[in-house]
């Protein structure tokens, strides 16, 4: 008789579940934008490579700064206001932080987030221009900022091989692979 | 003379009858309804309020990052917000029932968050009036939004109290899981989360001025 009434409770006929048609598309499409991109992938894990090489605090605020950034630059494309030089801008930062990656270089706190910053306004600007119509621009959103962090976390988990000495020369190599992955999009957006 | 006695198991009595196994699987086949809205209770509302926060992502952040920052703050702040902010949020949804005047507000939404969110990525010390002020400030606010745009739908004070609810549950286990944690860099976790709200706040100051 248990057996017969559990077999009751668990036979509904009908279930109406209620989906609103667009608003979730738009968390999707800003997750995805992100990952749509290579030169965008490459820079967001070179973020958080780089920050891996400097260590503490580098490790967690370039990763802080970036998004913050990156909001401003998307601030301004949804307002309209124009930034010359998207692509470019884009293809040189992952040219840039490639090199810095490969040289394992050990600027000023301050200097690495100026330059992680002034990258970031380029990224966020391009996310800002590129919203699908009909969608959830909050949605959007908080899908967009939430992958590019968790592309910076991907690189800083990558990064954590460089205490070691083979990790350390597989990253540098990584970081001149992005390099040259960036002059090839750079030679795109010129040309 | 006869030999020892060899031991066989004896086999167990099966647990259920084949006759148990075919009213089973004929119960099985047998269609019923499932009242899933809970019309004749009245209780839907209810049910409908809980499941607000989930589908209203500018409250849910709000509640997310307020407690997040109660629970940076430690524990004393972190049950300051958890009583603080339902109840402000219920009398500010009783506000918003009785005088609806506003129900939408992105600006403002968005400057909190801006708010908010920066001092989670800043992990500054505040007091625990402070925050609590913060979480009565914005659940009156938000709560009053809710109300406003419920009156009339036909959830009113049902729904409102299935939203409170809801926030009370959220902040609960956010708060709890934050005061518990002891590794430093999950602290760090907890700043750049912060940052994250920081950012769609800015995004939805952006949205704001392209409307």
């Amino acid at each position: 008789m248990v057996v017969l009434a559990a077999a009751l409770a668990l036979a509904p006929a009908r279930v109406f579940a209620h989906v609103q048609a667009g608003e979730a598309a738009g968390f999707v499409t800003g997750a995805l934008h992100p990952v749509s991109g290579l030169d965008h992938v490459l820079a967001m894990i070179a973020v958080g490579l780089w920050g891996a090489q400097l260590g503490q605090p580098a490790i967690w605020l370039l990763p802080v700064i970036f998004p913050m950034v990156m909001a401003f630059g998307g601030m301004l494309g949804l307002m309209g206001i124009a930034l010359p030089g998207v692509e470019i801008g884009i293809a040189v930062s992952a040219v840039v932080l490639g090199v810095l990656i490969l040289r394992e270089a050990r600027p000023p706190l301050w200097v690495a987030g100026v330059v992680v910053g002034l990258f970031a306004v380029f990224h966020g600007h391009a996310h800002g221009t590129e919203l699908p119509e009909g969608q959830s621009g909050l949605l959007y959103s908080m899908g967009f900022v939430m992958a590019t962090g968790c592309l910076h976390a991907l690189g800083i988990g990558l990064g954590l091989i460089h205490r070691w000495p083979a990790g350390r020369s597989i990253l540098r190599l990584a970081g001149g692979l992005i390099a040259g992955a960036g002059l090839v999009f750079l030679w795109q957006a010129v040309a | 003379m006869s030999g020892p006695r060899r031991y066989r198991p004896r086999r167990p009595a099966a647990a259920f009858s084949y006759r148990t196994w075919l009213v089973a699987g004929l119960a099985l086949l047998f269609p019923t309804v499932a009242d899933a809205h809970l019309v004749q209770t009245g209780f839907g509302p209810f049910y409908d309020g809980i499941s607000h926060l989930a589908v209203s992502p500018d409250d849910l952040l709000l509640v997310i990052s307020l407690s997040l920052l109660a629970g940076l703050r430690g524990r004393s702040a972190g049950r300051l917000v958890l009583f603080t902010l339902p109840a402000a949020w219920l009398l500010g949804g009783l506000a918003g029932i009785a005088w609806p005047a506003l129900d939408a507000a992105p600006l403002a939404t968005s400057l909190s968050l801006l708010l908010i969110g920066g001092l989670v990525a800043s992990d500054l010390d505040l007091a625990d009036g402070l925050v609590a002020g913060m979480a009565v400030a914005f659940g009156l606010f938000h709560g009053y939004l809710n109300g406003a745009a419920m009156r009339g739908s036909g959830l009113d004070v049902v729904g409102l109290l299935g939203i409170v609810a809801a926030v009370f549950i959220g902040a609960a286990l956010i708060i709890a899981g934050i005061v518990s944690l002891r590794r430093p860099w999950a602290r760090i976790v907890v700043r750049v989360a912060g940052s994250w709200v920081v950012a769609i706040g800015l995004l939805m100051l952006g949205w704001w001025v392209r409307a």
